[in-house]
């Protein structure tokens, strides 16, 4: 297959997208900048989450789900036949919104990917386990601490131990669905700290409640209702002079 | 009661003290001009003590807002209505020193007979304070048209500024004995100028507040 070249970004045109009977995503055409943040606001069940998963293929492991549309992701079709899914979850990494370490240690959980990618050298997996902490600013928190099981540590550790885990495959591009939500706002602020210094080597999508959170940190928000795209702009315009009333309506909290 | 309702209910309470701030500018524009025809000098001081009051108003208002932009962390037009009010209640407290100005303009001219009937003058602090009062009214019913009217209403209000000028001029030319009363008219005639100007910058806000645009200058 072709390999991921170093165009971070992400097109994705004519997406729809069914559960069964239920089509969860309707006509969405989407251009998501390189190295920035883009964050994904909009109701429960709007879709953006499932738009989200469609971009590492997450949905593929979900029964009945029939996907349509183009999706390039630094010059590589994914949905392609000859796409292989592993290549692709490499260069597009995932945080989910529980922390979810695996039950070994903190060095063996930044260890499991390189080494299912190959890296077998003890020298070489100690230096990418200290660079993807660093990266994750946890580093100086764990490093007396490697051995020790990762489901000992506090909420805001294992997320952040969790990004580790996923900066340690080397993504171009992370995704990120509610990364904060089960965090207290100083674990919050440090994740939050953590993708502003990310964005310059890294491509960021976020899926959001958190309405301050997108105005804080992300540079283009969209957002989604029913299963449509229906808004998608710079931040600061969307949350100043949204164009559309349904927009408006959401984060005004006029809806319902 | 829900956030919406409450937040509604909120920011009904600052449109209605915006409102009561909005008539008592316009009250000091209207009696300071009355004070100086009518030779009333109680009248002319009751508009400079009323000037702490409005400030006391606007104090009021600003911590309303900034209060709201702290705790509601408003958006979109709600975001653009409390701070178009922000910027607009400055404007307000200026328009009320001005009025207090002229009242102590008026103050200066004692007993002595005018040199000429200030007609004009009444005509200018007429459509200045109208302008004023329909700048917060195009807020309260998001009328755009209204708002933006107020730029043409300035100009009328500029054209008479340029007849009071010219009038003074000739009469200075004509005995310089009415200097001193040419310069006390000249500045009143100013600030009723600048109050028009103060009506234009609130009707700007209201754009704002309205379509999220905000022309500058």
């Amino acid at each position: 297959m072709k390999e991921f070249d170093t165009e971070l970004g992400i097109s994705v045109t004519g997406c729809n997208l069914w559960y069964g009977e239920l089509q969860a995503l309707k006509n969405i055409d989407m251009e998501i900048a390189e190295r920035e943040i883009t964050a994904f606001i909009g109701p429960s069940g709007c879709g953006k989450s499932t738009f989200l998963k469609t971009l590492n293929r997450m949905n593929d492991l979900v029964e009945n789900c029939r996907i349509e549309g183009r999706f390039i992701i630094g010059g590589v079709d994914i949905y392609a036949k000859d796409t292989d899914v592993n290549l692709l979850r490499k260069n597009v990494g995932m945080v989910f919104q529980k922390p979810n370490p695996f039950p070994m240690s903190v060095y063996d959980n930044i260890a499991f990917a390189p080494r299912t990618f190959g890296i077998k050298k003890r020298s070489e997996l100690d230096e990418i386990v200290e660079k993807s902490l660093r990266r994750a600013s946890i580093w100086d928190d764990l490093k007396d601490r490697l051995k020790k099981s990762a489901l000992g540590l506090s909420g805001g550790q294992q997320q952040r131990l969790c990004i580790a885990r996923a900066l340690a495959a080397e993504p171009k591009i992370l995704l990120m669905d509610e990364p904060t939500s089960a965090l207290d706002p100083i674990s919050t602020g440090k994740i939050e700290d953590l993708m502003s210094e990310l964005k310059t080597e890294l491509t960021i999508v976020i899926v959001t409640h958190n309405m301050q959170q997108a105005t804080r940190i992300a540079d283009k928000t969209a957002f989604f209702y029913l299963g449509e795209l229906i808004e998608y702009a710079e931040t600061e315009t969307l949350f100043t002079t949204p164009k559309d009333r349904r927009t408006e309506n959401y984060i005004t909290g006029r809806f319902g | 009661m829900s956030i919406r309702v409450k937040y509604e209910t909120e920011l009904n309470s600052v449109y209605n003290k915006l409102i009561a701030m909005c008539r008592s500018v316009e009250t000091a524009i209207e009696r300071s001009i009355d004070s100086l025809i009518t030779r009333n000098d109680d009248l002319a001081k009751e508009v400079i003590r009323d000037d702490k009051r409005i400030d006391g108003i606007e104090h009021e208002i600003e911590q309303d807002c900034l209060k709201i932009l702290l705790l509601e962390h408003p958006v979109a037009s709600d975001f653009r209505e409390v701070s178009a009010t922000l910027k607009m209640i400055t404007d307000l407290e200026r328009i009320a020193d001005q009025a207090a100005d002229i009242s102590e303009l008026a103050l200066q001219f004692g007993d002595e007979r005018f040199i000429k009937e200030p007609t004009h003058i009444k005509e200018m602090a007429k459509l200045a304070a109208l302008m004023v009062k329909d700048s917060v009214l195009s807020l309260i019913n998001k009328d755009r048209e209204l708002a933006r009217a107020l730029d043409d209403r300035d100009d009328r209000v500029d054209a008479l500024f340029g007849v009071i000028k010219s009038d003074l001029v000739a009469l200075i030319q004509k005995d310089k004995n009415n200097v001193d009363q040419a310069i006390l008219f000249m500045m009143i005639a100013k600030y009723l100028e600048r109050i028009s100007d103060h009506a234009v910058n609130i009707g700007e806000w209201v754009e704002y507040a309205i379509t999220g645009s905000h022309k500058v200058g």
